[in-house]
């Protein structure tokens, strides 16, 4: 029953929030046998500094609120990450969790819009998330309610053409309570990306495309809530956190391999990835 | 020979101008409605909204995936976003974002494809669609509504609106005749009207190809044969009851549309025969091919949709009763 989460905790709580995200897409992936628990991994700083280090604005017990900031989740393959941070912050119970991915349960094993509560938007089929978006933008200057949106982003899934749609048209809006935010951990299913489909030159593209860039450690608090501050002060267009992560963080036997995108650990390298996330 | 006229029906204006007049009057309306535009207002006639209501309306240029997001955005907002476009830019470019962003979750937006079937003429294939009615078929919660006159379109407009969840709507360039009394059509989603009265056969049609199926009946009647004309402006949900009477009661039916006979209108329908009460049917449409660029009524009568095809497919069911 969390109102905004307007206080600030400190650094090292903050922390031990991020850790417990981290076992728990451990656990649920692992029990699922499926999901993609290296890419919730990169993102899960990130979800920790906007649901519980002061950034979004949220009524858990209210989720249609309609002044609320938005989150939408536009990777949607790290919805086990989703799911663990929408549990903690009280929009459902935590049995759900243990649901993800089972028949008649309402963890999807892709975000779908409001079958679990405080889900904004469907996703798993990549790029769609700066275009929904921007119809909260719009929405919400037609209805007279001031609130941001924010969009998670993988990097790989910038290589759609939707997103580069939806950042013309957002600066063209100038919806400067978009803030888009590209966990950029470097590698896409088939390998890094520099090597599959390169993004770089990545921040001069959305600079190009009129958005206000700012770049972050996406594994360190400050830093991202520093990032995500300038980008709410920015007027008259979107803006952009590019986040430096690393694919699998906090394991690092996922860390060193790619080929665990898609794919759950077994029991055995799960109970190893307890520990060492147990010790972060 | 325009359509409707050996039926001896009153011509009307191009069925975009209808659409576009609707659109404007349930803007008027309902203030929860925007419109959402691919660049293409002057085709479509969504531009009498952008003249009227310029803060409802927003040209999302020429990017129809982004459109289509963009519109689920807002329904979430509480809004009633139209998308209109063509039918064949907005399902082919947006059909991934209908499918993820709109059709799974339900989401309350509402696609306006104009020009579909063939009878958008001379811009040739690419820009008509002869496939929106099997594509949006694909989005299991989609309504789908085929209007074949100014009076249905407008009620279909308002229909549309009020339903809470997608729907795809069809509009056409061609101008479709009155078929029913301005201002006193029976429009309710998912329940078909019986045009004529008929015990021989019934011919089953929508949109344009409605008032051909009412210039069939009337040469079949010159015949001596009495044929029943179904309105199915739904295509989802289907008016099962309506078909299975038309079944049972008249032993035959053609199905008539302005679409690819795969994945249209008349193979569903057959699919509820079947199940029903099987009876001899026969189907006039698009066989598996594109088109020829051309006038809209050549395009018709090469590609086997008039209303003397009408006639030849009702004698053919006629014959295997």
């Amino acid at each position: 029953m969390s109102e905004t989460s307007s206080q600030n905790p400190n650094k090292q709580d903050l922390k031990e929030v991020a850790r417990d995200l981290r076992l728990d897409v451990l656990d649920i992936t692992t029990r699922a046998a499926s999901g993609h628990p290296s890419s919730s991994f990169s993102s899960v700083e990130i979800l920790t500094v906007m649901y519980f280090g002061g950034i979004l604005r949220y009524r858990s017990h209210d989720p249609h609120w309609p002044e609320r900031d938005r989150f939408i989740l536009s990777k949607g393959h790290a919805a086990p990450l989703l799911y663990a941070v929408l549990a903690r912050a009280g929009y459902f119970e935590r049995d759900e969790l243990w649901g993800l991915r089972q028949v008649n349960r309402r963890a999807e094993g892709h975000p779908v819009e409001n079958k679990l509560p405080g889900v904004e938007a469907t996703a798993g089929s990549l790029g769609k998330g700066i275009s929904v978006g921007l119809g909260h933008v719009l929405g919400g200057r037609l209805n007279g309610l001031k609130y941001r949106v924010y969009v998670l982003l993988g990097d790989g899934e910038c290589e759609e053409g939707q997103i580069w749609e939806a950042a013309m048209a957002a600066a063209h809006f100038k919806a400067d309570n978009l803030i888009a935010i590209v966990d950029y951990n470097k590698y896409q299913e088939s390998g890094p990306i520099s090597r599959e489909m390169a993004l770089e030159p990545f921040a001069a593209k959305w600079r190009s495309f009129g958005w206000h860039v700012e770049e972050a450690d996406g594994h360190d608090i400050q830093s991202l809530i520093k990032a995500l501050e300038a980008a709410q002060q920015v007027t008259g267009r979107p803006a952009v956190v590019i986040a430096h992560t690393v694919k699998g963080k906090g394991v690092s036997f996922v860390e060193a391999d790619y080929t665990f995108h898609g794919r759950a650990l077994t029991p055995a390298q799960a109970e190893k990835a307890r520990e060492e996330i147990q010790c972060s | 020979m325009q359509l409707g006229e050996i039926a001896g029906l009153k011509p009307a204006q191009p069925m975009r101008d209808v659409f576009g007049d609707a659109l404007l009057e349930l803007c008027r309306q309902n203030p929860k409605v925007v419109v959402l535009d691919g660049d293409l207002s002057s085709t479509t006639r969504a531009k009498y909204v952008r003249e009227t209501f310029p803060e409802r309306f927003f040209n999302i240029g020429i990017a129809e995936s982004n459109l289509v997001g963009i519109a689920a955005g807002l329904a979430a907002c509480g809004l009633i976003p139209f998308t209109t476009s063509l039918a064949s830019f907005l399902l082919a470019n947006g059909y991934d974002q209908l499918r993820v962003s709109v059709a799974i979750a339900g989401v309350n937006v509402k696609v306006v494809g104009s020009h579909g079937g063939i009878t958008l003429g001379k811009d040739g294939p690419t820009a008509m669609c002869i496939e929106d009615l099997s594509l949006v078929g694909g989005l299991p919660t989609f309504v789908i509504l085929v209007p074949g006159d100014p009076a249905s379109m407008h009620k279909a407009v308002q229909a549309a609106a009020e339903y809470v969840g997608p729907v795809y709507l069809r509009s056409s360039r061609v101008a479709m005749p009155h078929i029913y009394p301005e201002g006193d059509c029976p429009f309710q989603i998912g329940k078909a009207n019986v045009v004529r009265e008929g015990r021989d056969l019934t011919i089953i049609a929508c949109g344009i190809m409605l008032a051909a199926a009412l210039d069939a009946a009337a040469l079949l009647a010159q015949e001596g044969v009495q044929a029943r004309v179904l309105d199915m402006h739904t295509l989802r949900p289907m008016d099962v009851g309506a078909i299975a009477a038309a079944a049972s009661e008249t032993g035959a039916i053609v199905t008539a549309e302005e679409h690819l006979l795969h994945g249209g209108m008349g193979g569903n329908i057959a699919r509820v025969v079947v199940q029903t009460h099987p009876v001899p049917m026969r189907f006039v449409g698009l066989a598996d091919t594109y088109t020829d660029s051309g006038d809209p009524y050549d395009l018709l009568e090469k590609y086997g949709m008039t209303a003397q095809d009408i006639v030849a497919a009702a004698r053919q069911a006629l014959a295997a009763k």
